[in-house]
């Protein structure tokens, strides 16, 4: 049975969505990426160094993959924009992820100014992901200004503390009509199989494999987790209960009266 | 002449035209996105830019990211 997620114009078949950090070469990276078979990608823009002019990663991403840029480092929409033109004027899509964080301490993200460059790039073509702290009203927001799905974080960036937004996350999925992909914090595979289990498109990961001992490995373990909570959430997870039902009959016991 | 080129100023002494300087620098071309003062200029374009006294550059490319 075909469960392909749509997002613009691109079907999308694998929903592990991989961010490109922290990996300790670019080669551990691809081999990460090709083991997983993901489509949807981030990478980052930033100054070259003048001084020491590093491999392009571009030639490490398989060419199927959908490449993502993120504007990192983007302090408001304006520098959001800016950022996101550039990475387009690369030849690589025209999908970005906005990122707009001008805290520090947790890198949380500024709904407001998300918004903004919501409604500036969406006008311009772009496919538009927007990095969101969950809030319900913000996210139909930013859908009604364009943005093709929704990324609400699970916890702050690089935590690894799972999907700690789980009510709100809950709320943006039943209520809205567009994808909506947790993005951030997630800190192993079972965390990405409860997003799924709930009913989220796909989900966005990129410390946890990173950084782990054997990245490859768990990729695939996320991977493996991601369509384990797909294939349970689209065959119907039963509602808990708080008194217990038998599983076999209540009759026929051994050794009882009648 | 002086321009600024990712943040720092440099001293250019000879006019140089955008496809130029960008070769000198020794950057791989199809990796990287150009602003000039605040406009995108694509690769086709570069060698009709004159670079002149106090003009900005930002070179960019992409990287690993999240």
């Amino acid at each position: 049975m075909e469960d392909i997620l749509g997002i613009a114009e691109k079907k999308i078949n694998n929903r592990t969505f991989i961010g490109t950090g922290k990996f300790s070469s670019f080669a551990l990276m691809q081999e990460a990426l090709l083991a997983v078979g993901t489509d949807v990608v981030t990478v980052a823009l930033r100054r070259v160094d003048i001084s020491s002019q590093k491999d392009n990663i571009l030639d490490y991403i398989p060419k199927s993959c959908i490449i993502m840029p993120n504007t990192s480092g983007a302090r408001n929409a304006d520098e959001a924009v800016r950022i996101a033109r550039l990475a387009k004027a690369a030849g690589c899509g025209n999908w970005v992820k906005i990122e707009v964080i001008s805290d520090n301490k947790y890198l949380l993200p500024d709904n407001l100014e998300t918004l903004k460059a919501v409604e500036i790039l969406a006008k311009e073509g772009f496919v538009v992901l927007p990095y969101m702290s969950p809030d319900l009203s913000m996210a139909k927001r930013m859908i009604d200004a364009g943005a093709v799905c929704v990324m609400p974080l699970g916890s702050p960036i690089g935590s690894n503390r799972g999907v700690k937004t789980e009510e709100l996350v809950r709320i943006m999925v039943s209520e809205l009509s567009v994808p909506v992909v947790v993005d951030a914090g997630l800190g192993k595979p079972s965390d990405a199989c409860k997003c799924m289990e709930m009913g989220c498109a796909a989900v966005l990961v990129n410390t946890a494999i990173a950084i782990s001992r054997d990245p490859v490995n768990m990729a695939v373990a996320f991977n493996e987790a991601v369509k384990a909570g797909r294939r349970a959430y689209i065959s119907g997870i039963p509602s808990g209960e708080i008194t217990a039902k038998a599983s076999s009959p209540l009759t026929g016991f051994l050794g009882r009266n009648v | 002449m002086i321009i600024r080129i990712n943040g720092k100023n440099e001293e250019i002494t000879n006019s140089i035209n955008l496809a130029d300087f960008i070769k000198g620098k020794g950057f791989k071309e199809r990796a990287i996105v150009v602003e000039y003062n605040n406009n995108i200029i694509p690769q086709e374009d570069w060698h009709n830019v004159l670079l002149q006294d106090n003009d900005v550059l930002e070179i960019v490319s992409f990287v690993s990211g999240g």
